[in-house]
């Protein structure tokens, strides 16, 4: 009881400042934005290597996650060793991703050197079969 | 910013919280830790069937459709609409727990209502996506899509891309019952009995968690 009542005081003390709430929801709001216009100037245009693109989409998202959790969820004060707490598995998980993606990435690879119905396959456009694309009409010889 | 240790204070010898968090906050953050690495493996393993995969089909290709509009030159419209409903949601959500730090009754009420209406507003869009891609062919097990390459696509699009927004979809609507509980409780002035709003905390970081995890879907799925 005691320990609950010193911790909700204890949130109090650094102040509760809307005016970071809002200055985040901007920044969200900004960052998402320039996003999906690089996104759409891309579809139509083509400017950059999508590989780049993607690259800022992963630093953008980034930088949100940075900021929904340190403001909205306002883990940036609390105390460090609890921060910690949080980040360092936060960490672990990003080699976790690299690994995987990586090994995904030489399956491809290694896969495409040696099979080459799977690469032919892949670059085959799809024949336009009209009766196919009729998922309601019958086939012929279908029973009632 | 964060706050140091001061030096000499015993911070686990009994007596006062650690952290100085209430016990059930920093479980709760600790729960969410084990939820993110949950919704990580499953996009993680997105990611590495796509990496691994010669041809996937286009998101501009596919997510072009608008309700009422039909489909929009722009493609990414909807879901955009759909980001900023939930991100609204997350701002309203952090200041019913700032509310709540004053003890505003009324406050908390107000901003808790409106969270739970973007939260079913976010709901109802995405419903709306899976009616139309489902009315376009897709489910699971069915891919209509080409890949952007022109070549045939695996039914992993649709299988990752209804599995991962469905389970998203799922920890919004028990967010968004959890949200009603906590607007009722806040109601009845059970928070005003027991002195605090702690209960509103926990909740809004479940809520924020919630946002987060749309933020990484909606890049890995849309714009990646």
């Amino acid at each position: 009881m005691d320990n609950t009542h010193a911790a909700a005081e204890g949130n109090n003390e650094h102040g509760f400042s809307t005016k970071a709430v809002w200055r985040t929801f901007w920044i969200l709001l900004i960052i998402t934005v320039v996003e999906l216009a690089l996104a759409i100037l891309y579809y139509e245009t083509d400017f950059l290597p999508k590989h780049f693109l993607n690259g800022i989409f992963v630093i953008g998202t980034l930088a949100k996650a940075f900021f929904i959790i340190a403001e909205f969820m306002h883990l940036r004060h609390e105390i460090k060793n609890m921060i910690m707490t949080v980040a360092i598995p936060a960490m672990l998980f990003i080699w976790f991703l690299v690994a995987f993606l990586w090994d995904a990435n030489s399956y491809k690879n290694l896969r495409n050197n040696y099979d080459r119905y799977h690469v032919e396959k892949s670059k085959t456009p799809v024949k336009e079969n009209k009766e196919e694309h009729k998922p309601e009409g019958k086939k012929p010889g279908a029973m009632e | 910013m964060a706050q140091a240790l001061p030096a000499g204070q015993k911070w686990w010898s009994g007596g006062k919280s650690p952290f100085s968090v209430e016990y059930g906050k920093l479980m709760m953050w600790y729960f969410l830790m084990s939820d993110a690495f949950t919704f990580g493996a499953f996009l993680i393993s997105y990611g590495s069937i796509r990496f691994a995969s010669n041809g996937w089909p286009d998101p501009n290709v596919v997510f072009r459709s608008f309700p009422i509009i039909g489909e929009m030159k722009i493609p990414l419209a909807f879901v955009s609409l759909m980001t900023f409903i939930l991100i609204m949601s997350s701002v309203t959500m952090v200041l019913a727990v700032g509310a709540g730090h004053n003890n505003d009754r009324k406050g908390v009420m107000k901003w808790m209502f409106l969270t739970i209406l973007g939260g079913l507003a976010f709901l109802s869009c995405q419903a709306w996506e899976w009616t139309h891609l489902y009315h376009e062919g897709a489910w699971w097990g069915r891919n209509p899509f080409m890949n952007l390459n022109g070549s045939q696509s695996s039914t992993n699009f649709s299988n990752f891309f209804f599995t991962i927004t469905g389970f998203h979809g799922f920890h919004v609507f028990s967010g968004v019952i959890i949200n009603i509980i906590m607007l009722t409780m806040a109601w009845k002035g059970s928070f005003e009995r027991k002195g605090h709003y702690l209960m509103i905390e926990k909740a809004g970081l479940y809520w924020h968690f919630v946002d987060l995890v749309w933020v990484f879907v909606f890049t890995c799925f849309y714009l990646l």
